[in-house]
């Protein structure tokens, strides 16, 4: 066993903390952090639950050891929606009811946001296949294409 | 589950990766993404005393073509390598492979190198590199050597690397022009392992095959070649019926597995059919008539 000073930029905010070797990223930003959206599903790499961004790329955050983010720049869930207005992607899983029991959701918004920013104009079928890293047991995916395909066209309006 | 403890090292060079194993003894492991070791540990399936991170060396990160292939370190990921114009002009076989790889955010973090060093016999990196041939470079405290593709796997997650070694990179040979390639594997969804894969090149000259290479995945406890199809490739025109026959002999003899995915003779009927299939697009990626 062995602990280890790092240092993380956290949704904009540089944070220091000295973790155990074996401490998950995930773990971290849950119990150390507070920052609960990250939601732990299978915490063998699968299931895409615990998504979040470092330097803007998707990850499985269960399944990286925190002292691996040590100088990384880390993008969670928290970070959507800092005020009262969510996030036009959130917006847009609400009207199309992109979600039921909401577990899978915070890993769905970020790998879609991804999505976007990689590629604005995305098609059905990207994003459909975009978002098989990530499973949802509720909606069928279906209602999940249609708001990601619908915030995009959205983000893109708000860019013109 | 959460993983074990452990004791993190984080090597800072290849020959500081290398002393730190030499040093730590059999119950170091090197850590490089960290895609499959990571959720064997969670699963308390693995429980390595040490772990060397050695994704922050330099020396380790590199990916770019020469003359004689492409050179990819053991810090490169598989996403970048996946993308790299030099993957896809020097080894389109192992871009497709690593597309099927995983999932993208599996990608961004996992290795080329830590798969084919993982040695799973049923993953896609190392059927592609197996199939076009290269060299494993690995490091030890007593030096480096040059281990070939073909010699570099030998039974499940087992390698020819000795106790205290790393491999620092890989280079997969260059074909020349008129090379074409297949990639196919078989898996129930975007999410599971395949069941069974081939992964194949041949290169056309006059319109004849005078070179190729034939090598399966899941279905022996090596990615394995298949040198009956190969002889039956080379000197033939390319055709169906030369594919078919090339096909026959690539399942014929191999005594797969069964498992809750499949039974062995399914996947001896997988073997068939996707070696065909790939045989066909790299046919018609080489310039050839299929």
């Amino acid at each position: 066993m062995s602990t280890h000073d790092i240092t993380v930029t956290v949704n904009g905010t540089a944070t220091s903390a000295s973790v155990e070797a074996r401490r998950s990223l995930a773990d971290f930003l849950r119990h150390d952090l507070g920052l609960v959206g990250t939601h732990i599903g299978c915490e063998q790499g699968a299931c895409g639950a615990c998504t979040v961004l470092i330097g803007g790329r998707s990850v499985r955050s269960c399944i990286m050891f925190a002292v691996q983010a040590d100088g990384a720049e880390i993008q969670t869930i928290e970070s959507l929606a800092p005020g009262a207005d969510l996030h036009p992607l959130q917006e847009a899983f609400r009207r199309h009811q992109g979600l039921q029991c909401g577990f899978c959701t915070p890993g769905m918004l970020l790998r879609g946001l991804e999505l976007i920013s990689d590629n604005p104009d995305l098609t059905a079928e990207e994003a459909r296949e975009g978002i098989s890293s990530n499973m949802c047991r509720c909606t069928g995916y279906q209602y999940i294409v249609d708001a990601v395909l619908d915030a995009a066209a959205e983000m893109r309006a708000e860019e013109d | 589950m959460k993983s074990p403890p452990f004791e993190y090292h984080r090597a800072g060079s290849a020959a500081e990766a290398a002393a730190l194993l030499g040093e730590l003894g059999f119950d170091a492991r090197i850590l490089a993404g960290g895609q499959s070791l990571i959720p064997l540990m969670n699963l308390r399936l693995a429980a390595p005393a040490y772990l060397v991170d050695i994704t922050r060396a330099p020396d380790l990160a590199g990916i770019g073509a020469d003359g004689g292939g492409l050179h990819i370190g053991a810090a490169a990921r598989q996403r970048t390598v996946e993308l790299h114009t030099d993957t896809l002009a020097t080894a389109p076989v192992l871009s497709d492979a690593i597309s099927n790889a995983g999932q993208v955010p599996v990608r961004h973090q996992g290795t080329v190198v830590g798969s084919i060093a993982h040695a799973d016999p049923s993953a896609e990196v190392p059927a592609a590199f197996k199939a076009q041939g290269g060299t494993v470079t690995a490091q030890g405290s007593g030096g480096t050597r040059e281990i070939p593709s073909e010699d570099f796997f030998e039974g499940y997650f087992t390698t020819a690397l000795a106790e205290g070694e790393l491999v620092t990179a890989v280079t997969v040979d260059a074909w020349p022009a008129g090379t074409g390639h297949g990639f196919l594997e078989f898996s129930v969804t975007a999410e599971s392992w395949p069941i069974a894969l081939a992964a194949v090149l041949i290169h056309t000259s006059g319109g004849k095959i005078d070179r190729a290479s034939v090598v399966l995945g899941g279905v022996a406890e090596v990615p394995l070649r298949r040198p009956e199809a190969e002889a039956i490739l080379v000197g033939s025109t390319p055709s169906a019926e030369a594919f078919e026959a090339a096909a026959e002999a690539a399942a014929a003899g191999i005594e797969p597995l069964s498992d809750s995915f499949g039974s062995g003779a399914y996947r001896k009927k997988l073997a068939r059919v996707l070696t065909r299939r790939a045989l066909t697009t790299a046919a018609e990626r080489a310039g050839g008539k299929a």
